[in-house]
């Protein structure tokens, strides 16, 4: 770049869009408390099923998808693209392209997706594939606002000032591509409407086994995309930037980047252990994960290592305390997902609650906690207030809600490898030693912790949406600051 | 061997390929001569608006 045009980007201060980063905000804590709800409504189910009500709109079937499309689509991608419209204008030293209105549409669009699939849900429209459920029409609509997702992200980068494009927008980029091309690859329905059949019915155009790859191609790179690529593009940004130093090795995040990328889209087939798949297919599979675990691991030695020099701003930041736990709790359910895709372990893991523990070790430990960290870091710049609320309401979400997770992921584990090895149990004559009913019986009281936990952390929910609200009316709470001892707490009096 | 034979072989070897690719991008990303151009990267989520600090680069 010449200096002439470097002194020309550097005159005119570009206008970012703030007031469209505050309406995801907003979006990802109402759908997060709606998504959390709804989880633990089916946490408690599990123990007591006389909660499905015997209506037809709240048993457990309809509401898990519309937990786990909430909590995802709806709490995950608002802070998705929230985040990442935050991120690309400031990297790129750039107002968003297709400005205010477009970005506007891009979140109603969005908006209306997910009304469209949760109330699809509950009144029974459903194309039954797994984190794929909603129907043509609604996929369809997806896709438009997608695209213009993608323009407006894509056309940011393009106009930047800044001649280098930070590596938290490559981790964004490989997140929208991605999710476009495995949407569309994983909906090729044929709408029964056209032979004369329901209008929100469809089939898929292929069967059998090649729906399956292709639905856990889908599957687990929306895993690896969505809720991996996406939030480590979170991860790149917000963690510096809140511990105020760059991250550890820029160089690391380059072949971070790529190494995933290269590797992800490889290892669906883990679903399918011990199916119709070709077992060379799962074999595949089961290696791409296991060399999976090197880049994670990699990343999350990046992230954790920024604070190399700093550990004490953990002591009075809870912040950031937020941040790095994430981080560890991404580098676990990375340590065991592995472990989980080679064949021997998921002939006992799979169709476990291992598996359930294993989904939201990452789900509440990673995306979650980072998505609590990012929203205490963005309300009071987006609010434009000094600090926020109350640190120590901040901290106290952190415990009630590491609690939570803990009880969730621990009792998953003993009740998972319980259930497990209660199924392969032969006794001496070569029957099985447990009925089906005996091994659910034997989970009711893990499935009590869980829905425990599941409280305890809906609670620490509810802690974070009061202290926004509080910051966002610009009050600040008299407290005395964390990390000081009662004695020199007294003495700054 | 025709040239469809030699496109079969070659594209039967994508991992081959696909890990000599990555190859590189590990040898760009590590190359001493690429150390300082890369921490400056680091420091753009710190920049004010407007600014701009030593990165003068691509
Ligand atoms: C209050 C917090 C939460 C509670 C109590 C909760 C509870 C549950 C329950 C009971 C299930 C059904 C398990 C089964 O079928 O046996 C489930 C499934 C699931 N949840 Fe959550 N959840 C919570 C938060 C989250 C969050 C934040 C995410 C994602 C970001 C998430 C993602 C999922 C996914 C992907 C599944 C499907 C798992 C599978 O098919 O193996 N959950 N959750
Ligand atoms: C190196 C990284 C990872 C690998 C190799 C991996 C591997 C696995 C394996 C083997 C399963 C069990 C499949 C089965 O038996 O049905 C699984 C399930 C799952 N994992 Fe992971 N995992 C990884 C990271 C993560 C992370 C970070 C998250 C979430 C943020 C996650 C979310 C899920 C979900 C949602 C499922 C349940 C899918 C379903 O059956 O509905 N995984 N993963």
């Amino acid at each position: 770049m010449s200096s002439a045009s470097l002194a020309t980007a550097s005159s005119d201060t570009p206008n970012y869009y703030d007031d469209l980063i505050k309406k995801f905000v907003i979006a990802a804590v109402f759908w997060g408390l709606a998504g959390f709800l709804a989880g633990d409504y089916i946490a408690w189910q599990l123990a007591f099923p006389v909660l499905n009500l015997d209506l037809e709109w709240t048993t457990f079937g309809r509401v898990r998808p519309l937990h786990t499309s909430a909590v995802i689509f709806a709490f995950g991608g608002n802070v998705l693209i929230g985040t990442s419209f935050y991120v690309v204008q400031r990297t790129c030293r750039a107002s968003l392209f297709g400005g205010n209105g477009f970005g506007s549409f891009i979140f109603w669009g969005y908006q209306v997706f997910i009304v469209l699939a949760a109330t699809g849900y509950l009144l029974g429209i459903t194309q039954g594939k797994e984190y794929a459920e909603p129907e043509w029409y609604v996929d369809l609509w997806l896709t438009v606002v997608w695209v213009a997702y993608l323009i407006a992200f894509g056309g940011t980068i393009i106009k930047r000032a800044e001649p280098h494009i930070y590596v938290a927008n490559w981790f964004y980029l490989a997140m929208i591509l991605t999710i476009a091309m495995l949407h569309l690859g994983n909906n090729v329905m044929v709408p029964t409407v056209l032979f004369g059949g329901d209008f929100v019915k469809s089939y898929i155009i292929w069967a059998g086994v090649q729906d399956a790859m292709t639905q856990w191609w889908y599957g687990h790179n929306a895993v690896g995309f969505f809720l991996t690529s996406g939030f480590l593009g979170m991860m790149y940004y917000f963690v510096p930037k809140q511990a105020e130093r760059p991250v550890y090795s820029y160089r690391l995040s380059v072949v971070h980047f790529w190494a995933l990328t290269f590797l992800y889209i490889w290892a669906g087939p883990h679903h399918l252990h011990y199916t119709a798949l070709p077992d060379w297919v799962q074999t595949l599979g089961m290696t791409f994960s296991v060399m999976l675990w090197m880049p994670s691991w990699g990343g999350m030695i990046n992230g954790v290592m920024t604070l190399s020099g700093a550990w004490h701003k953990l002591r009075t930041d809870p912040v950031l305390r937020f941040m790095v736990a994430s981080v560890g709790f991404y580098g676990m359910s990375t340590f065991e997902g592995p472990l989980m895709s080679v064949k021997a372990v998921n002939s006992l893991s799979h169709y476990t609650d291992w598996t359930v523990g294993h989904v939201h070790s990452g789900a509440l430990g990673w995306n979650a906690l980072i998505s609590f960290g990012v929203i205490y870091f963005l309300v009071p710049r987006l609010w434009n207030r000094e600090r926020l609320y109350s640190l120590r309401l901040v901290s106290t979400h952190f415990w009630i809600s590491t609690i939570g997770i803990v009880l969730y992921i621990a009792s998953m584990w003993v009740s998972g490898i319980m259930q497990g090895l209660m199924w392969r149990t032969y006794d001496s004559l070569g029957f099985l030693q447990y009925s089906f009913i005996e091994t659910v019986e034997a989970m009711h009281p893990y499935y009590i912790i869980r829905a425990t936990g599941g409280l305890l952390f809906v609670i620490g929910a509810l802690i974070m949406i009061y202290n926004l609200w509080m910051t966002a009316k610009g009050e600040i709470r008299d407290e005395a600051p964390i990390g000081l001892d009662a004695q020199s707490a007294r003495a700054a009096e | 061997m025709d040239l469809a034979n030699i496109m079969e072989l070659v594209r039967s070897l994508w991992v081959v390929w696909l890990a000599l690719l990555f190859g590189g991008i590990v040898f760009w990303a590590f190359r001493p001569k690429n150390k300082k151009r890369f921490e400056d990267d680091a420091m753009i989520i710190f920049k004010k608006n407007g600014e701009n600090g030593g990165n003068a680069h691509g």
